[in-house]
């Protein structure tokens, strides 16, 4: 593999573990275990899995004026978010479109920030930028990030650190973990209930072999990362939400709070607002939706998708045969004509037609703490 | 020699060459990770060697199955077809893909034995 690739504080340990290590956004990741993807996707529906998703970027926005700052790049309320909330943002572009999707979540002293692997570059260049005259931009390559997932996943990490019980999902809060201060959210990237934990690096692979020691919990690359946030209905930024998207598009209008939105109290005031009010009162040509393969036939990102008569309404942004619904599910983009629930289309499979029907997301209920 | 490999990491098994068993093998289903789907053949057609006369889908990816010999397909594994996790669990026996009827022998013998495969393995 490359020498260029960067590597996690757990690649030693991944290793040891038998994962198959691929390059991905930079980094020497590992796409599965010698299990395999199905089985460390059962292993998180069903029990615990740790994933390491230290690759991803973690930020810190520091200043008094941080939220306010921040707002005037996502359409998201940040202004409102109470500390210990986490909240889903997006960074638009001038034409709305989406430049990241990111959480955030509010800290005593601080706006604690994680974006996408790929984009950690692009974010942060962006964030100094357009609001580093307003607040401290800090980025964290000094710490660690695991995903522990699963409806196990509480029973696991309370061993380590009671208090994290006592979150709901889209909370954070600090608490210790095998020595060392760890800031907890309550959220996750696989429709489960699980947490996110931020960790110093040095004291990560001392964690990580603490959770995994937990009969719950066992390791999960990212290949059943991907099944399991497909299932969810989650988006995978580049593949089904980019610049060429905005937030209407995507289906993601739910992330722009009513005090953002026209009429409200800190409406607009961030790239591409006018675009996207006008899609939200007029609507848009083409919107996101879930399919389900009524065959067998896994249908892949690339595929496009045809009406009875073969013309092109949309393509398929994201798909897989899914492990735990047993068919090939995939999210994409439709005419809106023709994103209608149980509407039935053809996805272009190796030149054949493949019947799909039209379904609501995610393709498994969540399985979120609320509280 | 009654088992050969092609550098796409196919078998052919032709004790019975008018019906030699291929299937992909343990290295390109490791590669490839839990199978989910598998195309095979038309029994009753013949195909061109390099010929693409199948796909093998995992979770993450799709690859073609190629015809190692030129040759007419004269059986399908549908316990394969009906249970794709086979090529994982035993790609060199019940998880076979097809039978063909090897009227080429040469084509055969060009391809790669057991050493030669192993030797092009560790180019990888």
């Amino acid at each position: 593999m490359s020498a260029d690739l960067l590597r996690t504080p757990l690649y030693d340990l991944h290793v040891e573990l038998g994962a198959k290590m691929v390059p991905f956004a930079g980094y020497e990741m590992p796409v599965n275990y010698p299990g395999g993807i199905i089985a460390e996707h059962r292993q998180c529906r069903e029990s615990a899995a740790l994933f390491d998703v230290s690759h991803m970027g973690q930020l810190r926005l520091i200043g008094a004026d941080a939220a306010a700052a921040l707002e005037t790049l996502v359409p998201v309320d940040v202004v409102d978010l109470a500390v210990g909330k986490q909240r889903y943002a997006l960074f638009t572009n001038s034409a709305g479109g989406i430049l990241d999707d990111l959480m955030v979540a509010r800290r005593a002293n601080d706006l604690f920030v994680v974006v996408n692997a790929t984009r950690k570059e692009a974010d942060t260049k962006h964030l100094i930028t357009h609001i580093g005259h307003r607040c401290q931009v800090v980025s964290m390559p000094d710490r660690a990030l695991l995903a522990l997932q699963g409806q196990k996943a509480v029973m696991a990490l309370s061993r380590l650190a009671a208090g994290v019980a006592g979150l709901t999902f889209m909370t954070g809060d600090t608490f210790t973990l095998v020595g060392a201060e760890c800031f907890v959210t309550r959220s996750g990237y696989t429709g489960e209930d699980g947490f996110e934990i931020s960790v110093p690096a040095d004291a990560a692979l001392a964690l990580a072999r603490a959770l995994l020691a937990q009969p719950e919990v066992k390791p999960a690359g990212l290949g059943a990362r991907d099944t399991l946030r497909l299932e969810a209905g989650l988006c995978l930024y580049g593949h089904d939400i980019d610049e060429r998207t905005t937030p209407v598009e995507a289906g993601l209008a739910w992330a722009i709070q009513k005090v953002r939105r026209p009429g409200g109290a800190r409406a607009g005031h961030y790239p591409g607002a006018d675009t996207i009010a006008a899609k939200l009162a007029g609507g848009v040509q083409f919107k996101r939706v879930g399919l389900v393969g009524l065959e067998r036939i896994p249908v892949r990102e690339g595929a496009t998708l045809i009406d009875a008569h073969g013309h092109k309404i949309g393509l398929v942004t994201s798909g897989t045969l899914a492990p735990t619904v047993n068919r090939p599910i995939a999210m994409g983009y439709l005419g809106t004509n023709h994103a209608i629930l149980n509407h039935e289309v053809y996805a272009e499979v190796r030149g054949k037609r493949q019947p799909m029907r039209v379904t609501a997301l995610p393709f498994v209920p969540p399985g979120y703490h609320r509280g | 020699m009654t088992t050969m490999f092609t550098p796409d990491h196919e078998w052919i098994n032709i004790e019975d060459h008018e019906a030699a068993v291929v299937g992909i093998t343990l290295h390109a289903q490791e590669a490839l990770g839990d199978v989910v789907f598998v195309e095979l053949p038309t029994v009753g057609k013949t195909y061109k060697k390099g010929e693409v006369v199948g796909v093998v889908e995992s979770v993450k990816a799709a690859a073609d199955i190629y015809m190692p010999v030129e040759g007419e397909v004269v059986e399908v594994n549908e316990a394969l077809r009906a249970d794709p996790s086979l090529a994982n669990s035993d790609p060199m026996g019940n998880g076979w893909f097809y039978k063909v009827h090897v009227t080429h022998m040469e084509q055969f013998d060009q391809l790669l034995d057991p050493p030669g495969y192993d030797a092009l393995l560790k180019t990888l």
